[in-house]
């Protein structure tokens, strides 16, 4: 009897269009919470609180012009400037450092490499809290808290260890004799890591870009222990301020910001998810 | 010496040339290129891991030295301070409910998405998309918003808000983990397309059903990529910030409820001042970790199936 079923089914269409219709159904349910979010940004004020109707009777941009002059007589301008500025910084440090340090464990040999790559795998899985309290106060004691240093110089030293792992596992699949023929003509490691490997490696380092650039974007628990004058603050912790003021007044131009604080994320979505997707399923499964 | 050492991995093209300063150059090369990393490993992160323990056994508010007080910080947290407790309840509870139903929900759209052949790209992106916004304040305010009283989930089920009260609101935070699965779905879905063809074909000949398949084929087959989503999203969920900040306002309410543990960190060590505290318990949380880690690695040797490691 169950012999019988594989080949029926697979002549039936069905299982097929429920799979879709079921998907379908998981998508809209899923993207509700980001169309509730673009609606609510677009609501009058009276119904931002009191409608049950998702869709805004009509569209009303005032919530972002009420937004843009953002927070503590800080513009959103400025706002989206210092967050541009620190995951801007961090990509640059990340894409710079890891890739220098994966060149060293995906191809030279040095003492000591297996004890430190298995140290450099165990850091991934070090709760950041851990380090938190005393990293807070070394740049206390360097008279960097309120700066952005403590956000992007960490960055510049590879203390993202995830991405080290990403780009050797990517430079371990670069066939060798890439290297051997440079070699042979005469460079040495450090021309044949940025005219041969660096360039190959491409893939990898986008991947590190964006992600970083999308992390920074969210972070909020750095920047909230690190960050106290309005005028440095970024979208992020402009959006707790609106946390703690919760009258409702505020509620429409708090979802506007919180959009224009998106924006960046899901253009770099759409842009770069095939970097994205692959890159993330690679991290676990080549691993 | 030189001569008896045997190669590793580079072809021996350089013997000729007496080997042990081209050798010593090419280490020191490795050493430049490592130099960020190794700082950084030392100055954040081997340093600061020594001093959190030490200021673990004392008593430090950032202006004054701090003065040793011995185990105390770790009496009062386990013996006089009922907050903690609550933390560590309200934590464990949001890990063992958030992880299995987000990498439930993970495994079941990776397999609905492995036996479609039209649109598994697309859904792979638009599912994926939440992990990446998910962390953010923006949606972690919509999230509030929603669960809150008058909000989307009160008025289609009649609850009232979840975030307002003290059973409930763990949950809301728990599903705007679920609702990040599209992360461990990829990289199920890579696994699962991994799995060789023909071992379903073998098990349909041989009239294995379904069910059986998945049981006996899936599972073993996919056990390393189920463990490695195991272990990393357990470690995250233990660490979760954000939603909570932003549900309960910061102070890990109703009752405590969503008072996680790296909030009521942050409470003690930047609100209330008290590092040597807040010290102690990064490296409670530390070692919890740690050992949970430990814990799924030895287990995984009696569950997890390597398929190199021989033939079954």
């Amino acid at each position: 009897m169950t012999t019988a079923t594989p080949a029926v089914r697979t002549s039936f269409p069905w299982r097929r269009i429920a799979l879709h219709v079921g998907c379908l159904a998981a998508l809209l349910v899923m993207l509700y919470p980001l169309a509730w979010l673009l609606a609510t940004s677009l609501k009058p004020a009276d119904e931002v609180i009191a409608s049950l109707n998702l869709l805004p009777s009509r569209l009303d941009w005032s919530n972002y012009s009420t937004a843009l002059d953002g927070v503590n007589d800080v513009s959103v301008a400025q706002l989206l400037g210092n967050s541009l500025l620190i995951a801007g910084g961090a990509v640059v440090g990340n894409v710079l450092s890891c890739s220098l340090a994966a060149y060293a464990f995906a191809r030279l040999r040095f003492r000591f490499r297996g004890p430190l790559f298995a140290f450099m795998i165990a850091t991934i899985m070090l709760p950041h809290h851990a380090v938190l309290i005393p990293q807070y106060i070394i740049f206390n004691q360097l008279g960097m808290v309120n700066t952005y240093w403590p956000l992007i110089l960490p960055k510049f030293l590879a203390t993202e260890a995830f991405f080290v792992f990403l780009i050797v596992q990517f430079m371990r699949g670069l066939p060798r004799e890439l290297e051997e023929a440079a070699r042979i003509d005469g460079c040495g490691p450090f021309r044949s890591f940025f005219l041969v490997i660096l360039p190959l490696t491409r893939p990898a380092l986008i991947t590190t870009a964006i992600f970083t650039f999308i992390w920074t974007w969210n972070d909020f628990f750095t920047q909230l222990i690190y960050l106290f004058s309005p005028e440095k603050f970024t979208l992020t912790l402009a959006l707790r301020a609106f946390v703690d003021a919760s009258s409702q007044s505020s509620f429409g131009p708090m979802f506007a910001m919180s959009v224009i604080a998106l924006l960046p994320i899901v253009l770099f979505f759409l842009a770069f998810q095939r970097f994205l997707v692959e890159g993330m399923a690679s991290s676990g499964v080549k691993g | 010496m030189t001569t008896t050492e045997v190669p590793t991995a580079a072809p021996p093209k350089r013997v000729a040339v007496p080997g042990r300063p081209a050798r010593r150059r090419r280490e020191g090369a490795a050493w430049v290129f490592l130099s960020p990393w190794v700082l950084g490993a030392c100055v954040l992160t081997l340093l600061p891991m020594a001093v959190s323990l030490y200021l673990s056994f004392t008593d430090y508010d950032l202006f004054n030295p701090p003065s040793w007080v011995g185990l105390r910080n770790y009496t009062q947290m386990f013996t006089e301070d009922p907050r903690y407790w609550r933390s560590v309840v309200a934590t464990l509870t949001y890990v063992v409910i958030a992880v299995p139903l987000q990498l439930a929900l993970a495994l079941a759209v990776a397999l609905a998405l492995k036996s479609m052949r039209r649109g598994r790209a697309f859904y792979r992106s638009a599912f994926y998309a939440p992990s990446l916004l998910g962390a953010s304040m923006s949606i972690a305010l919509v999230w509030r918003a929603i669960f809150n009283d008058g909000g989307t989930v009160d008025n289609l089920f009649g609850t009232g808000g979840w975030v307002n009260k003290p059973g409930w609101a763990l949950f809301a935070v728990a599903l705007l983990t679920v609702w990040q699965f599209g992360a461990p779905m990829v990289i199920f879905l890579a696994g699962l397309l991994q799995i060789p063809g023909e071992l379903y074909e073998a098990a349909a000949v041989d009239g294995a059903s379904r069910w059986r398949q998945f049981a006996h084929i899936t599972i073993p087959m996919l056990s390393p990529v189920l463990f490695f989503n195991l272990v990393l999203q357990t470690i995250q969920a233990f660490q979760v910030f954000t939603p909570a900040f932003a549900v309960s306002a910061g102070k890990g309410g109703p009752a405590d409820s969503t008072l996680f543990y790296t909030l009521y960190l942050y409470d003690r060590g930047f609100v209330a001042s008290h590092m040597g505290y807040a010290s102690a318990m990064a490296w409670v949380l530390l070692i919890v970790i740690g050992a949970v880690t430990a814990v799924l690695f030895r287990t995984s040797r009696s569950w997890v199936f390597y398929a190199s490691e021989g033939d079954r």
